[in-house]
């Protein structure tokens, strides 16, 4: 298994395949199966933002390890039009009409990590983490 | 003790003496982690696994007091060195000792968990999950999916949470059981909670948890006559 | 591009979703169901989601979906064996299906289909009588 994956998101299938390249690295790390239906999900959320309203980017991820526990990292990175308001976004419902919707709260609702990272004109970055239970 | 005699040979003559962590130990160290792990599962003290090291002390500084007879000042450098060298064996054993006692402490853990969310089918289709003891977040989340599973394996639509067992319960346990009542709603089954105790019933008032539309009834009879009125089942007599 | 089958039983129209679909999957599947729903003069939609070991809040609305427009064109909509997992993850992520009845397996759905029909059925005879 890879330590570093960069996958694109240029595509509608290109969702599909970063589902499932994330649910296979969530299995050979042993997360639970909860764990990796709850971030595969955030995954499919978070690509489907950058594929739809980023116009398009990529999708990293990681395999990292702490003391006792592994963990899989995924950032969503995106030069689109970026978001006005983020703290707005992250409440649910929210939708300019492009249906933004749960996609960003649900995400982070459902990872033990969250980090976004937004500019006007520049682009988003959203990073997500899932860590195994402590050994 | 044999063993333990070549290791430190070993270690002498590979390794800097006051250095443990150093490569030239790292046989002492396993053969010491090894039966500390031993000596920790089958229920030995801290100090019985340690006093193994120690009990080696006497027996060397006969030999040293032997070797350095007319030699007070070495006998002491000598004596001086080995008690610090063996008395950091005896800290390795007892570290070795404390983190093999937390793995099995650990699992039982884990083992009582699980013993203690049994799910019980009451009759076709109708589970119940009595709890008993205080839930926190974790053991929820546990109870949470036992029951779904029990869901899909036993093929139940109707699950009755009996929480006459359950001393308090707290915002985060509530909204748990409540996510709980709406996942089987989703997969397609339908949650009773029984056994509300009147504690219970003024803490879920006060931190403002919603119940929603989810049926609650005083006690598992209740509960249970409910379910099979649900599934158009009756009680008679023969 | 894969296309789902939609079968018909009796009534009733059966899907089962075995594939990790993308959205343009979805959207035509949404479409085709309801063009079914029509031409076969389906009374109600049976989806089986049994196989999906995920379900995100677009596939989510698709659902909602379905069972909207069905319900506009006088057919139930049922879905049929949600995964726990999958379940538990919903509604963390807060989507509750609304309007979207549910069952455990294809037989139980079929069960609660032709109980409303019937129920259906009741009601207009006693307007009659």
């Amino acid at each position: 298994m890879d330590k570093t994956v960069e996958l694109p998101l240029r595509a509608q299938e290109d969702v599909v395949s970063v589902r499932q390249t994330v649910r296979s690295h969530a299995v050979a790390i042993g997360l639970s199966l909860v764990d990796q239906t709850k971030l595969v999900t955030a995954a499919s959320e978070l690509a489907r933002n950058t594929f739809i309203h980023g116009g398009g980017g990529t999708t990293r991820l990681e395999v990292i390890q702490d003391t006792a526990r592994s963990g899989i990292r995924l950032t969503f990175e995106d030069h689109g039009p970026g978001i006005r308001d983020v703290e707005q976004a992250l409440k649910d419902g929210y939708s300019t009409g492009n249906g933004l919707g749960l996609g960003l709260g649900g995400a982070r609702r459902l990872t033990n990590e969250f980090a976004i990272e937004s500019k006007l004109g520049a682009g988003t970055r959203v990073v997500i983490t899932q860590w195994t239970k402590k050994s | 003790m044999h063993d333990f005699v070549l290791a430190l040979k070993q270690g002498l003559a590979n390794g800097k003496i006051d250095d443990l962590d150093d490569a030239g130990w790292a046989s002492m160290r396993s053969m010491l982690t090894n039966l500390s792990r031993q000596r920790a599962t089958q229920g030995f003290t801290p100090a019985e696994t340690a006093i193994f090291v120690f009990s080696f002390k006497p027996v060397l500084f006969n030999q040293l007091r032997q070797a350095y007879r007319d030699d007070p000042a070495s006998l002491a450098e000598e004596i001086l060195t080995s008690t610090e060298l063996l008395d950091k064996l005896g800290l390795l054993t007892m570290e070795a000792y404390q983190k093999t006692r937390e793995a099995v402490i650990v699992r039982q853990q884990q083992e009582m968990l699980e013993l203690s969310t049994p799910v019980v089918e009451l009759w076709t289709g109708i589970l119940a999950l009595p709890l008993i003891g205080t839930l926190d977040s974790a053991r929820t989340q546990i109870v949470m999916q036992n029951l779904l599973e029990a869901i899909v394996a036993r093929g139940a639509d109707l699950a009755i949470i009996d929480i006459t067992g359950v001393p308090t319960v707290d915002t985060l346990v509530a909204q748990h059981l409540l996510k709980t009542v709406a996942a089987a709603r989703l997969m397609g089954a339908e949650c009773i909670i029984s056994g509300i105790r009147p504690q219970i019933a003024q803490t879920i008032i006060h931190l403002g948890v919603d119940l929603g539309s989810v049926i609650t009834k005083a006690n598992l009879a209740d509960a249970f006559r409910l379910a099979l009125k649900k599934k158009r089942l009756a009680v008679a007599s023969v | 591009m894969d296309r789902i089958p939609i079968l018909k039983l009796g009534h009733f129209l059966l899907v089962t979703i075995q594939v990790d679909m993308h959205d343009r999957l979805a959207l035509v599947l949404q479409e085709e169901l309801t063009a079914r729903i029509v031409s076969d003069r389906a009374r109600g939609v049976l989806i089986d989601i049994s196989s999906l070991d995920i379900v995100d809040s677009f596939i989510g609305r698709m659902l909602s979906n379905i069972a909207g427009m069905a319900r506009v064109l006088d057919a139930e909509t049922v879905v049929v064996g949600m995964q726990p997992s999958v379940a538990i993850t919903l509604v963390e992520l807060g989507l509750s299906l609304p309007g979207v009845r549910t069952a455990l397996n294809v037989d139980r759905g079929m069960d609660l289909l032709k109980a409303s029909l019937d129920v259906e059925g009741e009601a207009a005879s006693g307007q009659d009588g």
